[in-house]
C-alpha cells in the first residue's frame, strides 16, 4: 500500500498542539479543555478522542495496548491497534500491565495502574451537565462558578423516582474538590480506581473536542448524598466461570443449552493471566 | 462459547475486511480513477466541499475506495486533509474575480451583465436516458467536436453566454464564447447586491478585516464569530444543510421569503505570499489579515472552483413608536465545486445564525453548527453498532436494583431509565 502519512499518522506541528492541550488539562484537573480535534481514519464517535492523545504521545520506546469494553481483541480495539501499528511501527502487547500506554474504551483494568503508565479513555460526552442543559455556552459558564446543583438534581430526581441513584456507566465525580467531571462511560465499579490512581489518566473526546485529565493521585469523588452514598454495581456472589475471580466486574453470559446465566471477567487481560497463573501453578502440584 | 468475548476477533474483523473488498472488486471490473474524475464531476464537488478539501484526483480516489458512498469518501479525505501540515495561508479574494461560468439572479430580470445560465440541471427534465447504456467515448468525442464546433461559428450559439444588454434569460448569443475549460474571460460583472446597496435597501455593512477564525485549528466557542459559522457550514453535509435550510424557509423561524440576489458558480484565483518577502511567514490567520499582502507580493498557485450565493432576505426593523420598516438583510453562501442547493441553504442559514433567536432551532448557533458536520454525525450515529456490553451491564445493575428495591408505591412500569448516553 503506498503511503503517504506520517509517524504517527498526524504532521508534527498537529501532534505539538495536542500535548499543548494535554498539558494545560494536567494543570487544571478535570477541566476540559478544548482542542482542534482533527478528523481521523477512524469514525468519531469510535475512539478518535482517546486516539488523538495516543497518537499525541506514542514514542518508538513504549508498548502499547487498546482495551475495548474489557477486551483486547474487540472489534474496535483491534482497529485502533492496527492504525497505531500502521503508522508508528510500535510494538503492542495484550498484558495490560507491561504496557507504557493504555487506551481504553468504558474500562479502567483490574490490576492496578503503576506509576510508568498512562491511561487514556475514550469519551463520547465529556460534559456531565449535557443533559440538564444543552447549551456549550452556559454549561461552562456553570463550571466557571461551580454550580454543579444540575449533576446532583439529576441524582435527586433518580432517588424521587425510583428510591435510589440509577446512574449506569459515566456516573460523575469531582476531581481535586473542584471540577465535575464525566468518567467517561466506565462503569461505577471502576470509578473509585481514579482515586489516587499512579497512572496518569487521560480522556479524549475527539467529537466534541475536549481534552481533559486526572493527574496521578488526584482526589476524585464520585457524587452522592449522605444519606444515599455511592454504590458499585453489584458482584457479590458472582465469580468468573473460567477463573474464578470474585470481586472483579463481569460479563454476563446465558448458556444456551441449559439456559442458565453465568459470569466472566470483563477484562480479559486480567483473566487470562489468572489462567496462565493457575496453570503453572497446576504444573507445579 | 467460553472464550466468545476473548478470542477470535481479530481473524473475524481480518475476514470481514476482505469481504468488504470483494464487494468492489466483484464483477472482476476495475473502475478507472479517471474516469470518476471525468464522469462524477458533481459528486466530486460535493465530496471536495463536505471535505473541505479541494483536489480532483484524491476526491476520485476517495470514491473509488468507497464504492461512490459520499460519507464514507468525505471521511477518508477528511482524515488525509488532517495529516496535512499548513504551510501557507492564501491571501484574501474578491469574488468579483471570479471566472464566471455561470451567474443568475432571481431579484431582476435585467442585470448589468446578463444572466448565464452556464450548465445546470435546472433546465432539463429528469427522465432517463435510456442511451446512456450504449454510450462509447468515440460517441463522446464526436458529440463534443461538433458542439465545439458550432461554439465557434459564433451565430447564436446556445451555450449559455452572457447576453449583450437585453439581459433576457434567454441568453443565447454571447460576445464571446467560452474558453475551453468552460469559462468566461476575465472580466468584472457588477455585483447586483452593489445596486441594492446603492438604492439604500441593503442594511448598511462596515468592512470587517477581523482575521478568520480557523475552526480545524482551535476548536469551536460559542458565541460563535460569523468566519466560523461560515466554516462550519460550508463544510457541513450537503443534505444536512439542505434540510436546516428547508426547515427555516418553511416557517421554522421569522424567516420571511427570501430571494436568490445572485448565484455564481466559477473559478477563484488562489494566490499564497511569498514565503521570503512575507515577514510573518507561516503565521497563523490571525497573524497574516489585515495585513495581506498584495497579488504582487504573492505566488498564484491554482483555481478553486465554487459556487456563490448571495441571498436577499427581508427583515422587519423597528423605527420606535411601534412601527417597523422593510429592509433588506444578506444571506452568504460559498462552497467547493457547483453545488447550488447546498449553497443557497447555506446563505439561509448565515442570515439565520446573524439573528439568533433561541426559539427557533435554525437560528440557534449550537443546534445548526454542531449537527451539520458529516464526519461526526455519521461517526457518533454509526458507533452505536460497537458493543456495549460494560456500559448496558452496568444499566442492567441499575434496573434490577431499582425493581429490587422498588416500594410499593412504585409501579411496575416505573423502571429506571438511564440518564446518560454511554457512548
Amino acid at each position: 500500500m503506498r503511503s503517504l502519512y506520517n509517524f504517527a499518522f498526524f504532521d508534527e506541528g498537529s501532534k505539538r498542539e495536542i500535548r499543548r492541550a494535554t498539558l494545560k488539562a494536567i494543570a487544571i484537573p478535570g477541566y476540559q479543555v478544548p482542542f482542534a480535534s482533527r478528523e481521523m481514519p477512524i469514525a468519531r464517535g469510535w475512539g478518535t478522542g482517546g486516539l488523538q492523545l495516543t497518537l499525541s504521545l506514542v514514542g518508538r520506546e513504549d508498548r502499547r495496548t487498546v482495551i475495548d469494553q474489557g477486551a483486547a481483541e474487540s472489534v474496535n480495539a483491534v482497529s485502533i491497534k492496527k492504525l497505531v501499528g500502521y503508522s508508528t511501527g510500535v510494538e503492542t502487547t495484550e498484558e495490560t500491565s507491561e504496557a507504557t500506554l493504555i487506551q481504553s474504551r468504558h474500562r479502567i483494568p483490574e490490576v492496578p495502574l503503576q506509576e510508568n503508565q498512562i491511561l487514556v479513555l475514550q469519551v463520547p460526552i465529556p460534559e456531565p451537565l449535557r443533559f440538564v442543559e444543552h447549551r456549550e455556552y452556559v454549561t461552562k459558564r456553570l463550571h466557571a462558578e461551580r454550580d454543579y446543583s444540575g449533576a446532583y438534581l439529576i441524582l435527586f430526581e433518580q432517588i424521587m423516582r425510583h428510591g435510589r441513584v440509577s446512574t449506569g456507566a459515566d456516573h460523575p465525580v469531582e476531581v481535586h474538590d473542584r471540577y465535575v467531571m464525566a468518567p467517561s462511560p466506565i462503569p461505577r465499579f471502576d470509578n473509585p480506581k481514579m482515586d489516587h490512581s499512579r497512572a496518569l489518566i487521560l480522556l479524549g473526546a475527539g467529537r466534541e473536542k475536549k481534552i481533559y485529565a486526572v493527574p496521578p493521585y488526584t482526589t476524585v469523588r464520585s457524587l452522592d448524598f449522605e444519606d444515599h452514598p455511592f454504590e458499585v454495581e453489584d458482584v457479590t456472589g458472582r465469580s468468573c466461570r473460567l477463573c474464578g475471580a470474585t470481586g472483579v466486574y463481569l460479563d454476563e453470559f446465558l448458556d444456551e443449552e441449559t439456559g442458565e446465566t453465568y459470569y466472566q471477567c470483563n477484562d480479559t487481560s486480567y483473566c487470562l493471566r489468572r489462567l496462565n497463573g493457575r496453570e503453572v501453578s497446576d504444573g507445579a502440584v | 462459547m467460553g472464550y466468545v468475548a476473548i478470542k477470535g476477533g481479530t481473524a473475524a474483523i481480518e475476514a470481514s475486511i476482505e469481504r468488504l473488498t470483494s464487494m468492489r472488486l466483484r464483477e472482476g471490473r476495475v473502475l478507472d480513477v479517471d474516469r470518476v474524475r471525468a464522469g462524477m464531476r458533481l459528486l466530486i464537488d460535493q465530496v471536495m466541499s463536505e471535505s473541505s478539501l479541494y483536489d480532483e484526483q484524491i476526491a476520485a480516489i476517495c470514491i473509488k475506495q468507497a464504492e461512490g458512498s459520499p460519507e464514507e469518501a468525505v471521511f477518508t479525505m477528511r482524515a488525509f486533509r488532517s495529516t496535512l501540515p499548513r504551510l501557507h495561508y492564501s491571501t484574501v479574494v474578491e469574488s468579483e474575480t471570479m471566472r464566471i461560468e455561470r451567474r443568475i439572479s432571481a431579484t431582476f430580470k435585467d442585470i448589468p451583465g446578463g444572466q448565464i445560465l452556464g450548465a445546470s440541471y435546472d433546465y432539463v427534465h429528469r427522465l432517463i436516458d435510456f442511451s446512456l447504456t450504449d454510450e462509447s467515448d468515440r460517441g463522446a468525442a464526436e458529440w463534443l467536436t461538433a458542439w465545439q464546433g458550432a461554439a465557434a461559428a459564433g451565430a447564436t450559439t446556445a451555450h449559455g453566454g452572457p447576453s449583450p444588454s437585453d439581459g433576457a434569460t434567454t441568453a443565447h448569443g454571447g460576445p464571446a464564447p467560452p474558453a475551453a475549460d468552460g469559462a468566461f474571460p476575465v472580466g468584472r460583472l457588477p455585483k447586483v447586491m452593489d445596486y441594492l446597496r446603492d438604492q439604500g435597501l441593503m442594511k448598511p455593512v462596515t468592512d470587517d478585516d477581523t482575521p478568520p477564525v480557523d475552526v480545524t485549528k482551535e476548536s469551536l466557542s460559542f458565541p460563535a464569530p460569523r468566519s466560523a459559522r461560515l466554516q462550519v457550514l460550508t463544510r457541513g453535509q450537503t443534505g444536512t444543510v439542505t434540510a436546516l435550510g428547508y426547515a427555516s424557509l418553511r416557517g421554522y423561524g421569522p424567516l420571511l421569503h427570501p430571494t436568490v440576489g445572485e448565484l455564481r458558480v466559477g473559478r477563484l484565483p488562489v494566490y499564497v505570499p511569498d514565503p521570503f518577502r512575507s515577514a510573518d511567514k507561516g503565521g497563523a490567520p490571525g497573524s497574516t489579515a489585515g495585513t495581506m499582502p498584495t497579488d504582487e507580493d504573492s505566488y498564484y498557485i491554482g483555481e478553486v472552483r465554487v459556487t456563490e450565493v448571495e441571498s436577499v432576505v427581508p427583515v422587519a426593523v423597528p423605527r420606535g413608536e411601534g412601527k417597523t420598516e422593510i429592509e433588506f438583510d444578506l444571506g452568504y453562501g460559498v462552497c467547493y465545486g457547483q453545488n447550488e442547493t447546498k449553497a443557497i441553504a447555506m446563505s439561509l442559514l448565515d442570515q439565520c445564525l446573524e439573528n439568533p433567536d433561541p426559539g427557533h432551532p435554525t437560528h440557534d448557533e449550537e443546534f445548526v453548527l454542531l449537527h451539520i458536520d458529516s464526519v461526526e454525525a455519521t461517526g457518533f450515529i454509526s458507533h452505536l453498532k460497537l458493543p456495549h456490553y460494560v456500559t448496558f451491564q452496568s444499566e442492567l445493575d441499575s434496573v434490577r436494583k431499582s425493581r429490587r428495591s422498588k416500594q410499593a408505591s412504585f409501579s411496575d412500569r416505573d423502571v429506571a431509565v438511564p440518564t446518560r448516553s454511554n457512548g
